[in-house]
């Protein structure tokens, strides 16, 4: 599976036309991130990609209008942090996600121990909660995770921030071996995987990959929106070989 | 005078096993880091009951950071203000600032546990110049990252930091202040948790942050309260005062003195006033109150001086002024300068900028305070902000910029 990420804002007017045309392009889900001031999981790339967004007045409620305008027939995932739903509450958050058609949520600063609150509210109104699995935990640690992981379990592919690497790291089949041998629900690696060929190597063992870094910084870089849709192109093509 | 009678259960008791202080705290990071804060609270929870590490941190306390630091009683500017002024003379501690107890406490802690190296965020400077200090007495590497605004603002501790044989780092991202090296610092520790402790300046943070830090700060109020007692008859103060960052000046001083009649006061400044504006959120690890906007953007604080440019504050204090145990209250940047000068001219003592936010509401609550005591915790030294006041007062557009009304 392949899940691209999109920042809602950025590129400030063309961003909706990335969903449509990642969705196109093949991808399987679409992750759909509400930018946040305070991104601790992520490095210079989505950092500078979400400050312009905010910059240009990009909010949660204006990215989820948007998202709910786009005509397309694959999951969509939320990829916020807390505060975003906690502000919002619970239980509006959660529906405000239905009513744009995402049926998923990412929090990456909601460990296991604080999820519950939010989970139940997800869970009434029908919103995956998906899980994060971090290398940095043990097996039973990552036993818990899954089992409270909805959707998929998203593995955490390195010890880090997000940004691309030249050298895949050797974290990103690890843990999604390790996910695959503790649970049956789909494995999605994420962080770090940054061309087709990195994404095909984690593809061998995971079920799904997320690229999100390599994708905005090619329009940071001044590419166009058709030229990340290409890269998306390339991306399928490469997992279609594995 | 109408005392009511001391209880022995604290106000300030331990957090829960879920670090909540009430329906504060909590440790909201990213799973990379759950295991890392797990194995920081079972390794402060067992330090902390060994008394050989106990006495091995009071002793540092004692022979290297100086303390105990005195009470001094200031005899002009009380009669000047018309109530009794004790301060708690954290400014004469090694590095200038209470911020070297916290500092020492984690560095033993983090040998302890094996980590070779420190990450520390600073604002003012201060956190950072202890963090050096400390890692370079434990022969520890050490990174302090510094939003970009503040090193301009702090230049002197920039440099002390650098000859301590630290590495600072410049944070560039949003408002390039304190909120800023929080996030690169945390960032640091995700990629680095094998080997790196971060060394967190305030009462902040996941748990077990807020309460260990507190628990590093408490001997403030522990020597302050026995010094009081001294003082005082064996009474305490009416007020106990404190300026409000994160608050680990303030817990430390008022854990000594939770469990008494003392009235306790925190003063935020007025650009950054997380507890005045009393919203809920969660950013760096905790809910706390927090700085927002009605999307739960974290909202960015403006204050004269760098160590209180922070728009969340430590979940214990959100605590303690929900039920009521501490009120909060908030001074301008042109009152604190007013306070900084004042106690300059009058006891011979310049204060940081911080703690003359302490000063700041005691000078306009006077009516309030007349004939009590009041016990200031002097939290540092005012060298690292002379340059800066010195360019606001002569009118320095840039320095002006620092200063909000
Ligand atoms: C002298 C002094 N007091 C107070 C503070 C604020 O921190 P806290 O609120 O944690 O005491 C600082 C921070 O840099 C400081 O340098």
């Amino acid at each position: 599976m392949l899940l691209p990420y999109v920042t809602g804002g950025y590129p400030v007017d063309e961003w909706p036309r990335l969903i449509e045309g990642f969705a196109a392009a093949g991808a399987d889900a679409i992750e759909i991130g509400i930018p946040f001031s305070d991104p601790v999981m992520d490095g210079p790339t989505i950092q500078e990609a979400s400050s312009i967004a905010l910059a240009h007045g990009s909010n949660p409620t204006m990215v989820l209008d948007r998202v709910a305008e786009a005509d397309v027939h694959i999951p969509l995932i939320a990829m916020t942090y807390y505060n975003i739903a906690y502000r919002m509450g619970h239980n509006r958050f959660a529906d405000r996600l239905v009513q744009a058609g995402i049926g998923g949520a990412i929090l990456p600063d909601l460990p296991l121990e604080e999820v519950d609150d939010w989970a139940a509210e997800a869970d009434r109104a029908g919103v995956a909660t998906v899980m994060l699995a971090a290398p940095t935990a043990d097996d039973d640690r990552l036993v818990r995770v899954a089992t409270r992981a909805r959707g998929f379990v998203y593995g955490v592919g390195l010890v880090g921030i997000t940004g691309e690497r030249a050298e895949l790291a050797a974290s990103a089949t690890e843990i999604a071996g390790r996910l695959k041998a503790i649970t049956d629900k789909p494995v999605v690696v994420g962080l770090g995987i940054s061309n087709p060929e990195q994404a095909a190597e984690v593809s061998q063992i995971a079920d799904g990959v997320v690229v999100a870094s390599a994708i905005i910084r090619r329009m940071l870089e001044g590419g166009s929106v058709d030229d990340a849709i290409g890269f998306v192109a390339r991306l399928r093509a490469a997992l279609d070989e594995v | 005078m109408t005392v009511t009678p001391t209880d022995t259960t604290s106000f300030m008791p331990d957090p829960d096993e879920r670090g909540r202080f009430g329906e504060f705290g909590g440790r909201f990071v990213p799973e990379t880091l759950v295991p890392a804060c797990a194995e920081l609270e079972a390794a402060f929870v067992e330090a902390w009951a060994d008394a050989a590490f106990t006495q091995e941190f009071h002793e540092l306390l004692r022979t290297y950071a100086g303390r105990p630091c005195p009470v001094t009683v200031c005899s002009r500017l009380s009669s000047q203000l018309g109530f009794r002024v004790l301060l708690k003379r954290e400014d004469l501690n090694h590095t200038g600032s209470h911020k070297i107890n916290n500092v020492l406490g984690q560095a033993l802690l983090a040998k302890r546990m094996g980590k070779k190296r420190l990450v520390a965020e600073t604002g003012a400077g201060q956190h950072g110049v202890a963090s050096a200090t400390a890692a370079a007495l434990m022969g520890m590497d050490c990174v302090v990252y510094m939003g970009e605004v503040d090193i301009k603002r702090q230049a002197l501790n920039v440099f002390r930091m650098r000859l301590l044989g630290a590495e600072v780092r410049s944070a560039m991202s949003g408002s390039r202040t304190l909120k800023d090296a929080v996030n690169e610092a945390m960032r640091d520790w995700v990629a680095t948790v094998a080997t790196t402790h971060y060394c967190l300046g305030s009462v902040m943070g996941p748990h077990p942050y807020p309460w260990m830090v507190r628990e590093f700060h408490r001997v403030i109020g522990d020597e302050a309260r026995a010094q009081c007692a001294e003082l005082l008859d064996g009474e305490v103060p009416d007020y106990v005062v404190a300026c409000v960052g994160g608050g680990s000046n303030a817990a430390g001083i008022f854990s000594g003195f939770a469990d008494t009649r003392a009235r306790l006061v925190g003063v935020e400044p007025a650009g950054g006033a997380a507890i005045g504006r009393a919203v809920p959120g969660v950013v760096h690890g905790s809910k706390s109150y927090l700085m927002q906007d009605e999307f739960g953007q974290v909202q960015e604080a403006h204050s004269v001086s760098a160590g209180l440019d922070y728009p969340g504050v430590g979940p214990e204090h959100a605590h303690l002024a929900q039920i009521g145990r501490a009120r909060y209250e908030s001074v301008t940047d042109a009152e604190v300068l007013d306070a900084f000068e004042l106690l300059s001219h009058t006891e011979g003592i310049i204060p940081a900028l911080e703690p003359a936010h302490g000063l700041a509401w005691m000078v306009k609550a006077k009516d309030e305070l007349a004939g009590s005591t009041v016990l200031l915790n002097m939290s540092g030294r005012g060298d690292k902000d002379v340059a800066q006041v010195q360019a606001i007062l002569d009118g320095d557009p840039e320095a002006l910029s620092t200063m909000r009304p």
